[in-house]
């Protein structure tokens, strides 16, 4: 099962690889890790999704998060109300005969194009986890050439 | 100051006693300054006896052991030492020189990546590439070393950084926002803790390491006193209670007592202090200790709950907590019916060995005990003559026996027991060595003649890798496969360092052997020739229940 925890840790050089060194090691996975500073410059924010077959690996990750000394703080959204958000560009197949689909598409989940090539656009997504699930979807019959995401951000 | 100077008068700061290191390029600025600095120097013959030493000396004492070496293949000849001491919990400061910061990343001469090298490796570890931040950097690892859970940091120290001037400003405190560990109990938690105690009719306390790290060993002698609960250790527990007190079970595990494995296998408590249920403790992990709660005193949260299903957690420093218990705990548990069943897996399965045609390992372990009391500090190498030093001295002290028990390194013993010799000059320090661990780390002996370091050495001279030997026997049909080992003439070797050295080849001679050797004011090699194909036993084959132990027993 996949989980959403954050952890602010300092922001010094090699904490990344202390956070991801530990999830190797101990065999734990990541299905995505966003990073980035806060207002407090000396702190970064990390969301990272994981994967963890029972509770008492979650359990674990969060503790062996805990022990790094840079660690600062662990958030486990598990169970707790929070704003989750992932930003996704795709590259799709496009052709005018398309245009009224794709931007209705597009409107339902405020999504929209960003760039624009003879055969092709770029479209800018954001949304939860499922919104992004079902606009890709809905996208899947003009065929995706391209896809990038941030991983997921996450706030309670 | 220059950075090598803050090095050195930080050191002093923090009270180090002794520095084992080795010089070389990237150092050169920190050895200049060790020149003439009020320090105790001890220069090894190889970077991983450095190590090796800083944790012997470590665990001897409570204090923080330090290791120096320079950058490169020193840094990572200390590798397998710092491992050593992160996974037995050892408070160790290693400092490495570094190449100059504007070389970092182009595979300079004698460059190696040590902070990502040892990562996963030390508790915590820096590269410091401002001199300004050197003296606050120090204090921040003698402070993550010596608390919480101790473990190994490093220092990478650039050798610029070590040239760069600025004001020395050591630091009042140490503030890491991200590092608090815990020392007391939660007052529920040891709430509960006693109701379950006073309730309990089988209860074992199983004691690790953490007894001995924190100091806990009057208290868990006490707890265990006032509830009359038999007590079974780990390997890295032994001498946290004493082996003589009616109440010991021994060790546990593996190579444990069948009393001690039984005992916990039946009991319907398990008061775990300081201990980590490792899978050499817990074999086959569905089966161990089905009807047992648990109760888990640990200071690293993540120890609690790792491998066995806890009742009672209780995230703290030992000493602390036990103490906390003490207090809460107003009645005794009635513990008088299992205390005889304790008894009779006592006297049905004792540890027992034959006398064969050669010495028995099991006897010269029996005669260094007699003759020394108990009161010398043992350390072993790894494998048969590791658990044949458990099994068969009686600690009584704790920090008197000194070995790997996570990592299980092979040369460790020996300049271990040089390090734990320079903390307690006034013991006797035996290393129980075979001839193939002896091997590993041979060359300190120059160290020790140098330095006048008289640690005995009793080599357990089988001419086997034993342990692997003993598995291949009983695992890989006798098939010997490169377990055969040869060795120098360890007399002669030893005297050819300026050490001395006795052979023995029959039982008769092993106590004049011994005590020559204790006698001798020198770095001994005692190479007792003993039964070639001796096994450990009992013992516990690999995935099996613990209580399903083979050989050993009468």
């Amino acid at each position: 099962m996949r989980h959403t925890i954050s952890v602010t840790v300092e922001n010094k050089p090699g904490v990344l690889a202390r956070v991801a060194g530990l999830f190797s090691a101990r065999g734990y996975n990541i299905a995505s890790l966003a990073v980035s500073e806060t207002l407090d410059p000396t702190i970064s924010y990390m969301t990272m999704v994981v994967e963890a077959e029972d509770e008492r690996i979650l359990e674990q990750i969060k503790k062996q998060l805990n022990k790094l000394i840079d660690v600062i703080t662990i958030t486990d959204f598990t169970k707790k109300e929070h704003v989750d958000r992932e930003l996704v560009l795709l590259k799709i197949n496009y052709s005018s005969k398309d245009k009224a689909k794709i931007e209705s598409i597009l409107d339902k989940y405020a999504a929209k194009i960003v760039s624009r090539k003879e055969n092709t656009v770029i479209i800018e997504a954001m949304g939860d986890q499922d919104q992004i699930k079902q606009l890709l979807s809905s996208l899947q019959q003009f065929g995706i050439e391209e896809m990038v995401r941030t991983g997921k951000l996450a706030i309670a | 100051m220059k950075g090598a100077n803050i090095l050195i008068e930080s050191l002093l700061k923090e009270n180090v006693e002794v520095v084992f290191g080795y010089p070389g390029g990237s150092v050169l600025p920190i050895f200049d300054a060790l020149f003439d600095a009020p320090l105790k120097f001890i220069l090894p013959r190889h970077e991983q006896a450095a190590a090796h030493m800083a944790d012997g000396y470590a665990r001897a004492t409570g204090k923080v052991g330090v290791c120096l070496a320079t950058s490169g293949p020193g840094a990572t000849n200390l590798t397998t030492g710092i491992a050593t001491a992160y996974m037995d919990s050892i408070p160790m400061v290693a400092i490495t020189g570094q190449v100059k910061t504007s070389l970092i990343g182009n595979d300079a001469f004698q460059e190696a990546d040590v902070t990502g090298i040892t990562r996963s490796i030390t508790k915590h570890n820096y590269l410091v590439k401002d001199v300004r931040d050197l003296a606050r950097t120090i204090k921040e690892a003698f402070h993550i070393a010596r608390t919480g859970r101790p473990g190994p940091v490093l220092i990478d120290i650039p050798v610029d950084v070590q040239q760069q001037d600025t004001e020395f400003v050591w630091p009042e405190e140490v503030i890491i926002r991200g590092y608090k560990p815990t020392y007391f109990g939660h007052p529920g938690q040891i709430k509960k803790c006693a109701k379950l105690i006073i309730s309990s009719k089988k209860p074992v306390i199983y004691a690790g390491g953490g007894v001995i790290s924190s100091g806990a060993h009057k208290e868990l002698r006490e707890l265990a006193e006032k509830i009359k609960a038999p007590v079974a250790m780990t390997l890295m527990g032994l001498g946290g209670f004493p082996a003589t007190n009616e109440l010991s079970l021994g060790m546990l595990g593996m190579h444990g007592t069948a009393y001690a494995n039984h005992a916990i296998m039946e009991s319907d408590l398990i008061i775990a202090v300081g201990a980590r249920f490792d899978d050499r403790v817990t074999g086959r992990i569905d089966a161990f200790a089905p009807n047992a709660k648990v109760i888990h005193i640990d200071i690293d949260p993540s120890s609690i709950s790792k491998n066995v299903r806890v009742d009672i957690p209780v995230v703290g420093d030992c000493k602390h907590v036990l103490g906390q218990l003490l207090e809460e705990i107003k009645t005794s548990c009635d513990t008088t019916a299992w205390l005889k069943v304790v008894e009779g897996w006592k006297k049905k399965y004792p540890l027992v060995y034959k006398d064969k045609k050669r010495i028995s390992p099991q006897y010269i372990m029996e005669e260094i005990y007699k003759l020394t009391k108990g009161e010398a500090v043992i350390a072993t190498e790894v494998g048969q003559n590791q658990m044949w030093a458990a099994q068969w001295y009686k600690y009584t002290h704790p920090r008197s026996f000194i070995s790997s028990g996570g990592l299980g390194t092979m040369g460790f013993g020996f300049p271990a027991a040089m390090g734990a010799k320079l903390g307690c000059p006034e013991k006797t320090v035996f290393d129980i060595a075979g001839d193939g661990s002896i091997q590993m780390n041979i060359q300190e002996l120059a160290t020790c003649v140098c330095n006048k370091i008289n640690v005995k050495v009793a080599i357990l001279n089988n001419g086997y890798l034993g342990m692997v030997r003993q598995w291949q026997e009983l695992f890989y049909k006798k098939r010997y496969s490169y377990t055969c080992i040869t060795g120098p003439d360890f007399v002669k070797l030893a005297e050819s360092y300026g050490a001395s050295g006795i052979r023995v080849t029959k039982k008769e001679e092993v106590r004049r052997a011994l005590e020559k050797a204790i006698s001798i004011d020198n770095v001994v090699f005692i190479d007792f020739h003993i039964e070639e194909e001796e096994n450990v036993f009992p013992m516990v084959p690999a995935g099996e229940a613990i209580n399903r132990m083979i050989g050993g027993m009468a």
